[in-house]
């Protein structure tokens, strides 16, 4: 067993691990019991893990834990809450950007990401952050509106 | 090939394909605890208000559904029919869904049919309730029951008040559901007709929310399956001594041909899969990919369907002044749920609690309980929300999985959470479709004559068997159950002679099952597309023609606002216009199942012919389904619709070898991304007056033929196969 000392959410967490290739992803929704990244395929194809490390989005499926150092890991329970939701949150629930939402997270945390480095982005350039971020409902329109609006009231 | 129910023989060779090799002892495996006796006997069955309605004494009313909340914002709606039909807040409501133990069997959640047959029998039962409590409300303030009124479940009579939960809270209604109960008039509902935020958006963008893939109970332990490398193999033997190393490594457990390995971590049993030496047969019994179509041509026919048939096609077909024909394909799909499927399930003293994202607990429960030779009654089905399935994906193989790895292991808490591939390659596809097309018109470019014979699975049973139960030679309740796939097939149109017929296959390569309209799709892309032929052939537009020939008032105002929202240029197809790069509309609408909703889709498409790309600009849609529950979220289904049909039309296709489906990850089946998604414009007609009918499918129906339609508008290029990959496009633009 080694023990990783995490930084998730402005924590400090310890993760036993007897492997320190396992994924950030088990660490963060076995071990810390975290809900928002979700599992979607492993293969970093789909976005649905996605988190921000030190300001980048990442994908938390392909990301041993023990490459992460001393990273700081905000997930998507990080950014606010139901009560006290962030720009971004706010903007998806405002739009009702959501249909089974098993890829919101993916997509809230890369827009986040996208917009801390970009300000007044056009639709495409919206359009291109979240290209590698898929989503199988078809909730496309409304993601890109919500992000938009974000962009907006950030 | 996927041929008929599974065989039982190695199930009745008494155990000799069941083997359990324990890393550890089984002493590890206490139990658990009984969730299956904790909840009070309620009743469950339809007749009862009791079995849909349960006010509690702090006023909140519980609302029991069987149809479940498969990320479309049913949950929403259905409690904004109940709040209105109770006169209570919307707050008020709690809604529990999908849970074999407490709510009702309202069939499977499919079809569209949630707020049209579900929705309504709850609020039969809500509209039941409330004169009940009218009635008990008169009584006891000694009035007339005409004489009250009613707001946020509190029953006044001048400045006299009772409430529901001082009349009910706690207790039983001991009441049928009076299927004469009158709804509240459309001028008197506040909520119905609103878009009311749905209820879940706010939780699943916090990480607040639950999923089945979420679900943790005490002692948990984790398994992966490992899947045969070809669909047919048999298990000959395995070795999982390196498997052993891993230090969270349980158990193997082996029935037949399943073969799955338990961890007491998730990393653990992914890894310790990876270990395990598996030795399998050979197996080639799938066809050639690229001779799959004539595959299907030449299988046995079982039966004959003829969905319509007037006057006399062939005499027509004889005499008609042109002639058309044309065959259509349309290849196998995968659901593709982002979430690859999961479910939880664990045994306590011979009962089996089972947590599923599926869609029909009720039936699951059922087919559980056959698997595994244990009474119905000692299951329980619990149902969560996992990823979007749009149709039977793995979420109910997942939950099988679950049960008999559980049911090894001393029913400990099993969790399955299915891998990218297992989700790829062995969810149920919806089965590749071919359909022949015959058109005869006269002299004056009038349609006389429409024949089409669709190539098509046969229904045999009610369920799609469990993969588990499969591999593993248990007891199955399964068939080939690919949907309605015949729906659709018959025409909104009036032509003097038609007839279409669907052939049912004996077998299709693919364990089969319902993906979002299944058959609706395959047969509208066939029907509007030929029409589109037909009509090109005669040089009319296709506005016009339909407008002339639907004689259904609805389907003719959808249409005109249609005409208007897509600023629809009167006009013959193809547009003639040269240049690599070209533009083109297409046109598509359907009726859904010639009895529910209406919709019609106009595409706007660039093609590049050099490179024969397609990109869809822009998708123009109008629906009617009666009257709206919630309009943003009839609009969220619709956009999704458009969308995903979109992806599937363009670019999706399972790809499979001899042995074994090869499309395994989003490389190898990608769907639509980002820069890809056309703009999307929706107008809903609202008719508050009118049946409501189901919006999860029916706009998903009209969009390969749109495409297909302003392809050749922008080309003279017909598509007739889908996807609609650049060769097949460049192919048929170098034909022309
Ligand atoms: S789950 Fe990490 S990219 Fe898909
Ligand atoms: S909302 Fe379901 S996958 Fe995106």
């Amino acid at each position: 067993m080694t023990h990783f000392q995490l930084s998730v959410n402005g924590r400090q967490e310890q993760v036993s691990a007897d492997d320190p290739e396992m994924p950030l992803l088990y660490a963060l929704r076995n071990d810390l019991s975290l809900h928002g990244p979700r599992f979607g395929c492993g293969l970093g194809q789909c976005g649905a893990c996605t988190v921000i490390i030190d300001g980048e989005a990442a994908r938390s499926c392909i990301t041993p834990i023990s490459s992460v150092g001393e990273g700081k890991i905000t997930t998507l329970e990080g950014l606010g809450t139901p009560e006290h939701p962030s720009p971004v949150q706010a903007a998806f629930i405002e739009e009702q950007a959501v249909q089974c939402g098993y890829c919101i997270n993916g997509m809230i945390m890369q827009a986040t990401a996208f917009l801390s480095k970009t300000k007044n982005p056009t639709e495409g350039e919206i359009r291109e952050a979240l290209a590698s971020n898929l989503c199988r409902c078809g909730t496309h329109v409304r993601i890109v509106r919500a992000v938009q609006r974000a962009a907006r009231e950030i | 090939m996927f041929e008929t129910l599974t065989t039982r023989r190695d199930f009745l060779r008494t155990g000799t394909g069941l083997v359990v090799s324990f890393a550890l002892a089984p002493a590890v495996f206490g139990a658990a605890e009984a969730s299956i006796s904790k909840v009070n006997p309620k009743p469950t069955d339809l007749d009862h208000v009791d079995s849909f309605l349960a006010v509690g004494t702090d006023g909140t009313v519980t609302v029991y559904s069987g149809k479940v909340d498969l990320g479309t914002g049913v949950k929403t709606a259905l409690s904004q029919m109940v709040a209105d039909e109770l006169d209570i807040g919307f707050q008020q409501v709690i809604l529990i869904t999908g849970d074999t133990m407490t709510t009702p069997d309202q069939g499977p959640t499919y079809g569209s049919s949630s707020i049209e047959m579900g929705g309504f029998e709850i609020r039969k039962a809500a509209a039941t309730a409330r004169k009940a409590l009218l009635d008990m409300a008169a009584q006891k303030l000694h009035v007339e029951p005409a004489s009250l009124t009613v707001s946020g479940g509190r029953i006044s009579s001048g400045n006299r008040t009772v409430t529901y939960a001082e009349l009910v809270g706690g207790k039983s209604f001991s009441i049928g559901v009076d299927s004469n109960a009158a709804f509240k008039a459309p001028s008197a509902l506040t909520l119905i007709g609103t878009s009311v935020k749905r209820v879940d958006i706010p939780d699943k963008c916090t990480g607040a929310f639950t999923y089945m893939q979420d679900v943790r109970r005490e002692g948990m332990l984790h398994a992966r399956v490992i899947r045969p490398p070809a669909m047919g193999a048999e298990l000959v033997g395995f070795d999982d001594a390196e498997a052993k190393s891993v230090p969270s490594f349980l158990a193997t457990v082996r029935q037949s041909n399943f073969l799955a390995v338990v961890s007491s971590t998730e990393w653990g049993a992914i890894k310790a899969t990876a270990a395990v030496r598996a030795n399998w047969s050979g197996w080639e019994g799938l066809p050639e990919q690229a001779k799959l179509f004539d595959a299907v041509r030449a299988t046995k026919s079982i039966k004959e369907d003829i969905t319509s048939s007037v006057g006399d096609v062939q005499a027509a077909l004889k005499t008609a002044a042109t002639h058309l024909d044309a065959t259509y394909d349309f290849a196998a799909h995968t659901h593709g749920s982002i979430g690859p499927s999961c479910a939880v399930a664990e045994i306590v003293d011979g009962k089996l609690t089972c947590w599923t994202a599926s869609q029909s607990t009720h039936a699951l429960r059922l087919q559980l309980a056959t698997m595994l030779a244990i009474p119905p009654e000692n299951v329980r089905c619990i149902y969560m929300d996992g990823a979007g399935c749009y149709g039977r994906n793995g979420h109910e193989d997942a939950a099988s999985d679950a049960a008999l790895i559980s049911s090894k292991v001393g029913g400990k808490p099993v969790r399955v959470q299915w891998m990218r591939a297992d989700e790829h390659v062995w969810d149920p596809k919806g089965p590749p479709t071919l359909l022949d097309m015959k058109g005869g018109l006269d002299g004056n470019g009038e349609i006389v004559a429409w024949s089409s014979s669709l190539f098509t699975p046969a229904t045999m049973g009610t369920n799609v068997p469990l993969l588990t139960g499969m591999l593993a030679n248990s007891p199955s309740t399964g068939g080939i159950v690919p949907g309605g796939v015949t729906a659709d097939l018959a025409i909104p149109y009036d032509i003097a002679n038609v007839h279409t017929v669907a052939h049912r296959l004996e077998s299709t390569p693919f364990r089969p099952a319902w993906i979002r309209s299944p058959g609706r799709m395959q047969n509208t892309f066939a029907n509007e597309s030929f029409l589109d032929e037909l009509l090109a052939s005669a040089s009319l537009d296709p506005m016009s023609y339909r407008l002339e020939h639907i004689n259904d008032p609805r389907g003719e105002e959808l249409l005109t606002r249609l005409a208007k929202l897509s600023g629809w240029d009167e006009r013959p197809s193809p547009r003639k216009s040269t240049g690599d790069v070209c533009q083109g509309r297409g046109l598509a609408y359907v009726h859904y199942d010639l009895t529910r909703a209406w919709v019609g889709v106009v595409a706007e498409v660039e093609v590049v012919r050099s490179k024969g790309t397609i990109r869809v600009l822009r998708l123009f849609a109008v629906q009617d389904c009666g009257q709206i529950i919630n309009p943003d979220g009839v609009r969220n289904q619709i956009e999704g619709n458009l969308v995903q049909t979109t992806s599937r039309t363009l670019m999706e296709e399972v790809t499979f070898d001899r042995s074994t489906v090869t499309s395994t990850d989003w490389a190898s089946y990608p769907i639509i991304t980002f820069p890809d998604v056309p703009e999307i414009v929706v107008e809903l007609i609202d008719r508050p007056e009118e049946k409501s009918f189901g919006s999860g499918e029916p706009s998903a129906a009209v969009v390969p033929a749109a495409i297909s339609n302003a392809v050749f508008d922008a080309t003279g290029a017909r598509i007739r196969s889908v996807p609609m990959t650049p060769a097949k496009v460049w192919a048929a633009i170098g034909d022309h």
